[in-house]
């Protein structure tokens, strides 16, 4: 069954990632995950931090860590604008232990220093570094 | 015979220089190829998120959000971007002016300065500046940009400003840097340049009726940020690769001064050794015919 495609962009401030005609997207919206369809009701939608996964055409399937952005869908176009956007084959694993761990130790630390948004920060932090390992995790188990 | 050593240290002293141009020349080269890749990369994501926000803008009259709101102006700031280093010809001097020419003899006008050149200029003008920030590198980094407009917002909230203006050179060519001034906070909301952008970008859709998710209060809230970061990481962007660009422009036409000086210099030494020798000949011939 051939469905409808639309092209989706996926664009960070450093770079375009991803621009491909695609049949449907998965998206980690702020209130949840949105699955979007061709001929999509236009919208625009704060990101979180998640997996963002996509099929073009033919099954093939391609998923990406987004640490946040937005998403809009206008006509027949889904343009994200990601904080940061990877594929899963361009995570830099000992980089994102790295960053899990600065992370962890900053946690542990902050309810002494006493200061929310140190830690709020660091949550946010670890919340992207888990999701890159297990992103990383994920494309390693594929290749097997 | 003084003359002709003086000649030749001349020479020398210039040759050396000439290496120095040449090498800073090329080396300006390879980093405005790097600065200019980034300013490209950078595009698309600009675009958009021009696109999305005037769509947004348009689509949402009456929102009214801090970063929009225009406020009775009563203190101007200036975020003005130079760079931290000289031999670069008229690059710093061009923004320097630009802004001076606006600021001048005005007390209502502070800066934001980020760079050293444009830092220290106004420190000894003894305009009053809230922020500078220098030494940020040669790679400029989304993350700096963040930090940046961070303290920009904040200050604007805090309302020590009323309106924020971005002055620095664009990136037209390696051989052009046009200084540009555009108004930073409050965004501005209808702009003819954007108008032509989103038609470009976005064909035909005649500005949909979105549908927001979490609220369109939320996704302002995130979205007006976002969108003054990108500026200011723009900005950032054209201003290196700008800065390169002048620097190999003004290091490649030293370098042809200098050959230029060299030759001229060779010719005088060539001449002075000329007479030199005749002088030696003549004094050689009249001695002979003294004798004989």
């Amino acid at each position: 069954m051939a469905n409808k495609t639309y092209l989706l962009e996926v664009v960070t401030p450093e770079r375009v990632v991803v621009t491909e005609d695609v049949e449907f997207t998965s998206a980690p919206g702020i209130e949840g995950s949105l699955g979007i369809l061709a001929d999509h009701a236009p919208m625009l939608t704060a990101l979180t931090i998640g997996m963002l996964e996509y099929e073009a055409p033919g099954g093939k399937k391609e998923k990406l860590t987004v640490t946040g952005g937005f998403m809009e869908v206008s006509g027949d176009k889904v343009t994200i604008l990601a904080n940061a956007a990877e594929k899963t084959v361009e995570i830099d694993i000992t980089r994102a232990e790295a960053a899990r761990r600065r992370a962890q130790e900053r946690i542990e630390i902050a309810p002494s220093s006493n200061e929310d948004l140190d830690l709020a920060r660091a949550e946010l932090a670890l919340k992207r570094a888990i999701l890159r390992l297990e992103a990383a995790k994920d494309k390693r188990f594929d290749a097997e | 015979m003084s003359g002709m050593r003086d000649i030749k240290r001349r020479i020398r002293s210039i040759k050396n220089t000439q290496q120095i141009t040449k090498a800073m020349k090329m080396v300006a080269a390879a980093k405005l190829r790097r600065a200019q890749d980034k300013v490209s990369q950078a595009r698309p994501y600009a675009n958009r998120i021009q696109g999305v926000l005037s769509r947004l803008v348009e689509a949402a009259q009456d929102a009214n959000h801090p970063l929009l709101e225009t406020r009775e102006v009563k203190h101007i700031g200036y975020v003005v971007i130079t760079a931290d280093r000289g031999l670069c010809g008229g690059y710093n001097a061009n923004v320097i002016r630009k802004v001076n020419g606006q600021v001048k003899g005005r007390d209502d006008i502070s800066l934001i300065c980020i760079g050293r050149k444009g830092r220290d200029f106004f420190r000894r003008t003894g305009q009053k500046i809230e922020q500078d920030y220098v030494g940020l590198g040669e790679d400029i980094s989304y993350g700096t940009a963040k930090e940046i407009a961070g303290d920009i917002m904040k200050i604007y909230e805090e309302g020590v400003f009323d309106e924020v203006h971005l002055v620095f050179n664009e990136f037209v060519s390696a051989l052009t840097q046009r200084p540009t001034s555009m108004q930073l906070l409050p965004i501005p909301a209808e702009k003819s340049e954007d108008k032509g952008q989103q038609v470009q970008d976005s064909k035909t859709d005649p500005a949909p009726l979105y549908e927001f998710e979490p609220g369109m209060e939320a996704v302002l809230n995130e979205l007006l940020p976002k969108y003054v970061e990108n500026q200011i990481y723009r900005a950032l962007l054209e201003a290196k690769a700008s800065e390169q660009g002048a620097r190999m422009t003004a290091m490649g036409s030293a370098t042809d001064n200098a050959k230029e000086m060299i030759d001229k210099l060779t010719l005088s030494y060539n001449r002075a050794r000329q007479a030199a020798i005749t002088k030696e000949i003549s004094e050689v011939v009249g001695g002979a015919a003294a004798l004989g």
